[in-house]
């Protein structure tokens, strides 16, 4: 069982195998399935990501009203202009948004590595999908390798927002996706590490801080921005850019950031964006009180 | 390690909106169900920390109600499991803790009906996993990252060789076994982590084991 991501790539470049591989026979190994087992199961999740990503294009609406509707505007607006950050960009964005909108809603979606962080590996996969072209095996590969990462993180530091702030999801989430989309793009496993290791250093001390303590604002916007992250991390990565720091260090330094981190800003809706007047506004009106005392 | 499959990252399929608040929640109520092994009359459901901070926002209530009701966590009837508790007759109330608790996702849920009563105490650890901290007084050391089973017996002679002898005529590899009791010749519970996720036929084996009363068990 690799323990982090150095013996994760040593294992997949002495092997010379795909990091989705190892991450395959690992999980045959633990779970005694086999080969078939393993990528059906995983190509259920991936339909499932798929569905939510449809769904969110049609245009959903959360129970509170303050989510929805937000990835129709940003595909709407890609048919009639440019968009300045590129289309591949921002078609992440919405699909991502789209994901977590759907979750908001209360809506069927696959949890990557958290639910409030569900939109960054979808949303990175179906745009990176309309230029590379993969198969379908190629797509479910790059499950296995955002899982890779993010069984990393989740052993060694963690996944949960309550636990490390928006870092330890989001910053997961987006990482995962950065390592997936360079294996997609054919780059090497250690270009992968990279990849994660600048999107969750730029990531770092993200703070947890649901307004009303729901799974809707800051969270959707912030997959946006996980994604966009995690596809110009990538896009570095493969052009040969690598993070001083190295991956594994980037990880601790993420857990002991989470540690030292407030409970204020581990989603308890007591601080951040939560705690601001309109946050508080909001607040009240979905409970029909204000049940936050400073 | 905590996390041992890759399914724990990429996944779990659930009902929105938190995979710690909704997902983990859900789990720890259908664990208290099982062990319970019906569906209960009224239930006390306290939240600590984040759990109890925002738990109407998250869901979390539908989502532990949804677990008693033996609902996985992608099952949509999550979302009017409130409603459909109370039609089946559930008396239900949540009360938000203000004690510091050690994990800031815990939740301490307390069912039962006339012949019966159950308390447990879970916490969500992120992702949708949750682990059993506790069960009817019984501290356990559940670590959540093997499959377990959780035996309530009699503390008698006998009883904790029938469990043994069924797994392994199942060929079914104990990985830690713990045995404890309130008190001599009482109630006791036996945790049982294993390798690999138990059949249903090999828990109903176990139900009709000399001196166990309840089982339930735990996937990873």
């Amino acid at each position: 069982m690799f323990r982090n991501v150095a013996e994760l790539v040593e294992l997949a470049e002495s092997e010379n195998i795909q990091l989705s591989e190892v991450m395959i026979r690992q999980e045959m190994e633990v779970k005694q399935l086999t080969r078939e087992e393993v990528f059906q199961h995983m190509e259920r999740n991936l339909d499932v990501m798929e569905k939510a990503v449809e769904d969110g294009l049609k245009g959903v609406k959360s129970h509170s009203g303050l989510t929805g509707g937000d990835a129709v505007l940003i595909q709407n607006y890609m048919k009639n202009h440019t968009p300045l950050s590129g289309h591949l960009l921002m078609d992440a964005v919405s699909k991502a948004v789209a994901t977590n909108e759907v979750n908001a809603a209360m809506g069927t979606i696959c949890a990557t590595p958290t639910a409030g962080s569900a939109g960054c590996v979808p949303g990175t996969l179906f745009a990176v999908k309309n230029q590379l072209n993969p198969t379908r095996e190629q797509m479910v590969r790059y499950l296995f390798t955002s899982g890779a990462f993010g069984f990393v993180v989740a052993n060694n530091a963690s996944i949960s927002g309550a636990a490390g702030g928006c870092q330890a999801e989001v910053g997961s989430a987006a990482g995962m996706a950065a390592a997936a989309i360079v294996e997609m793009a054919g780059g090497t496993p250690s270009q992968s590490a990279e990849a994660m290791a600048i999107t969750l250093k730029n990531m770092l001390g993200l703070i947890c801080d649901p307004v009303a303590g729901l799974v809707e604002v800051p969270c959707v916007k912030r997959n946006a921005m996980g994604s966009s992250n995690a596809v110009v991390a990538a896009d570095m990565a493969l052009a040969g850019v690598t993070s001083r720091i190295p991956c594994d260090e980037v990880i601790d330094a993420m857990y002991k950031v989470g540690q030292r981190m407030p409970s204020a800003f581990r989603e308890t809706a007591q601080g951040g964006l939560a705690a601001t007047p309109t946050g508080r506004e909001l607040e009240a009106k979905v409970y029909g009180i204000s049940l936050k005392k400073e | 390690m905590k996390y041992r499959s890759v399914f724990d990252i990429i996944g779990p399929v659930m009902i929105g909106p938190s995979s710690s608040h909704t997902a983990g929640a859900a789990r720890i109520g259908r664990a208290a169900r099982h062990l319970f092994g019906r569906e209960p009359k009224y239930a006390h459901i306290y939240l600590y920390g984040s759990f109890a901070k925002t738990y109407k926002g998250h869901g979390t209530d539908v989502a532990i109600i949804g677990g008693l009701l033996d609902y996985e966590t992608f099952d949509e009837r999550i979302r009017e499991s409130l409603v459909t508790a109370r039609k089946n007759g559930m008396k239900i109330r949540f009360h938000e803790e203000d004690a510091h608790t050690d994990h800031p996702n815990t939740a301490k849920i307390k069912i039962g009906d006339d012949d019966g009563e159950l308390e447990l105490v879970g916490i969500s650890i992120g992702g949708g996993k949750a682990e059993i901290t506790e069960l009817n007084g019984f501290e356990l050391r559940l670590s959540g990252s093997h499959p377990a089973i959780l035996l309530i017996h009699n503390d008698r002679y006998g009883a904790i060789a029938s469990a043994t002898t069924i797994l392994a005529k199942n060929e079914i590899n104990i990985g830690r076994m713990e045995v404890s009791r309130k008190a001599q010749g009482e109630q006791a519970l036996m945790v049982i982590e294993v390798d690999q996720n138990i059949d249903d036929s090999v828990l109903n084996e176990l139900e009709r084991a000399d001196h166990i009363t309840q089982v339930a068990k735990i996937s990873d």
